[in-house]
């Protein structure tokens, strides 16, 4: 008999039901510091689902969804040279909340370059556009769910929320997980950055250990000498049930 | 102090932002990088079922829709089965079936549309224990409150919606308006206490030019707001 709490008859291994969501460190909908969050947030109660198979299934993704390049940002948009900025490496593990690791799983990246500008039409911020910079990539965590990539360091940059607001350095996350509600986007931080406690987006998150876990810390350790520093990142996605009491049918 | 439970806590969401292009539809932010852009093809070539698209707005609290939206769809094949090794029957998927796809509005519009095929009904959660009802239970039941867990679910498509302004990914379901009798036995639907609020996650059937067309509006606030959930 296996301990995984699983959901039902037609549920195969790792079917494990996900705990719930802490609500409480997570930054609520209605954030009005955070001014667009306003209109964009429901004023009724979200409906508390337990897991079915739509909740603990989740689209996979494979080396051949990848392409060589997709985890070096100094390498997979330079056309006539190296982007110019602060050369990194970001790394870190996928974990889940009881410390395991969350193998092959899909975790992108998007930032803007060292100047604090975004390779987006819609960005009109004054600071030039780096000929060799996109600012994207993608990488998939490995056995242990470890992962990496290789950029350079985002500048700041102003943003129309109060008259005076401008971003920390930043970079955007997107990661999935095995189940479709492990899916989460959030921000990285650096540490030491004297933005952090004036951007209202990063204090729309209530409790303050959860901002020190955005925030990443240089890691000499990893860093390349004479080539690039390292900054460490580590995530944490839901964890799932996996022993006690079942709600298991015959024949299952 | 008692023992400390010494599980992680998990990473705290932020908003995708304006510029979520970047990372997740690199060639609507204006550029090509990646030789493979991810989630473009939701069922592929050899899905079977019906073949429809699927459109709408996502509209804010003053009434205006979105137009720097992504949504990611998650759905099962046309026989009810997710491609994911949770799904005890993911390997009768058809090769090519991704269930999965992303989705951006429209930058003047904000119009979003996809195609997909009609997902098939799939097995909501057992009982917790073996049924043992009360006649007051029989009676709720028949008011469609009691053991809605047992029943199977209609079919739906699971959304994921984030955008500049959103601080935590929205989770809803969109069901679809010509499945009335799996509708009204659907376990999460009929979880929905305010019955007029049940339709925000019903999109309608229609058809252009000999193409069928499931219009699915999602009004994050205010009047007819939709539905999101906790998942």
């Amino acid at each position: 008999m296996t301990r995984m709490g699983r959901i039902g008859s037609n549920t195969g291994p790792g079917a494990a039901e996900y705990f719930q969501r802490d609500r409480t460190l997570h930054p609520p909908a209605y954030t009005p510091n955070y001014k667009t969050s306003v209109a964009r947030s429901p004023r009724y109660a979200l409906l508390s689902l337990q897991n079915s198979l739509s909740e603990v299934t989740g689209p996979t993704f494979g080396h051949s969804d990848l392409g060589p390049l997709d985890n070096d940002l100094i390498l997979n948009y330079a056309h006539d040279g190296e982007p110019i900025g602060e050369r990194i490496i970001v790394h870190g593990r996928v974990l889940d909340e009881t410390g395991r690791g969350v193998p092959n799983t899909l975790v992108e990246f998007w930032q803007a370059n060292a100047g604090g500008r975004y390779r987006h039409k819609k960005d009109t911020y004054l600071a030039p556009i780096d000929p060799n910079f996109g600012g994207c990539g993608r990488t998939l965590t490995d056995e242990d769910g470890y992962y990496y990539f290789r950029t350079v360091k985002p500048g700041a940059y102003p943003w129309r929320n109060w008259v005076n607001n401008w971003r920390p350095a930043h970079i955007h996350f997107s990661v999935f997980g095995a189940g479709f509600v492990q899916r989460l986007i959030t921000q990285m931080y650096f540490e030491g950055d004297p933005l952090l406690p004036h951007c209202p987006i990063v204090k729309s998150i209530p409790d303050q250990d959860a901002i020190d876990q955005l925030i990443a810390p240089l890691d000499l350790n990893a860093a390349v000498p004479l080539d690039c520093l390292a900054y460490k990142f580590d995530i944490v996605l839901r964890g799932s049930r996996s022993t006690l009491f079942e709600n298991r049918l015959e024949g299952n | 102090m008692p023992q400390p439970l010494n599980y992680l806590r998990e990473t705290a969401s932020q908003t995708a932002g304006p510029y979520v292009h970047i990372g997740l539809a690199p060639g609507a932010a204006g550029f090509d990088l990646f030789e493979k852009e991810l989630g473009t093809d939701i069922a592929g070539p050899n899905a079977k079922g019906e073949r429809i698209t699927v459109e709408g707005t996502v509209i804010d609290g003053m009434g205006a829709p979105l137009k720097d939206v992504l949504i990611e769809v998650w759905q099962a094949n046309a026989a009810g089965i997710y491609p994911h090794p949770a799904d005890r029957r993911a390997g009768e998927v058809e090769e090519g079936f991704r269930g999965w796809g992303r989705v951006i509005s429209n930058f003047e519009t904000g119009l979003f549309s996809f195609e997909t095929i009609k997902p098939g009904s799939v097995p909501g959660r057992p009982a917790a224990h073996p049924p043992r009802r009360s006649a007051d239970e029989e009676a709720k039941d028949a008011l469609g409150r009691g053991r809605q867990d047992q029943r199977p679910m209609a079919p739906h498509l699971n959304l994921w919606i984030v955008a500049r302004g959103i601080n935590i990914g929205l989770n809803t379901r969109m069901y679809f308006s010509d499945e009335e009798e799996a509708n009204a036995k659907d376990p999460v639907l009929n979880l929905i206490e305010q019955v007029d609020r049940r339709p925000t996650l019903i999109a309608k059937r229609g058809e252009r030019d000999g193409k069928v067309v499931y219009r699915f509006d999602i009004r994050l606030q205010g009047e007819n707001e939709t539905v999101f959930l906790d998942v």
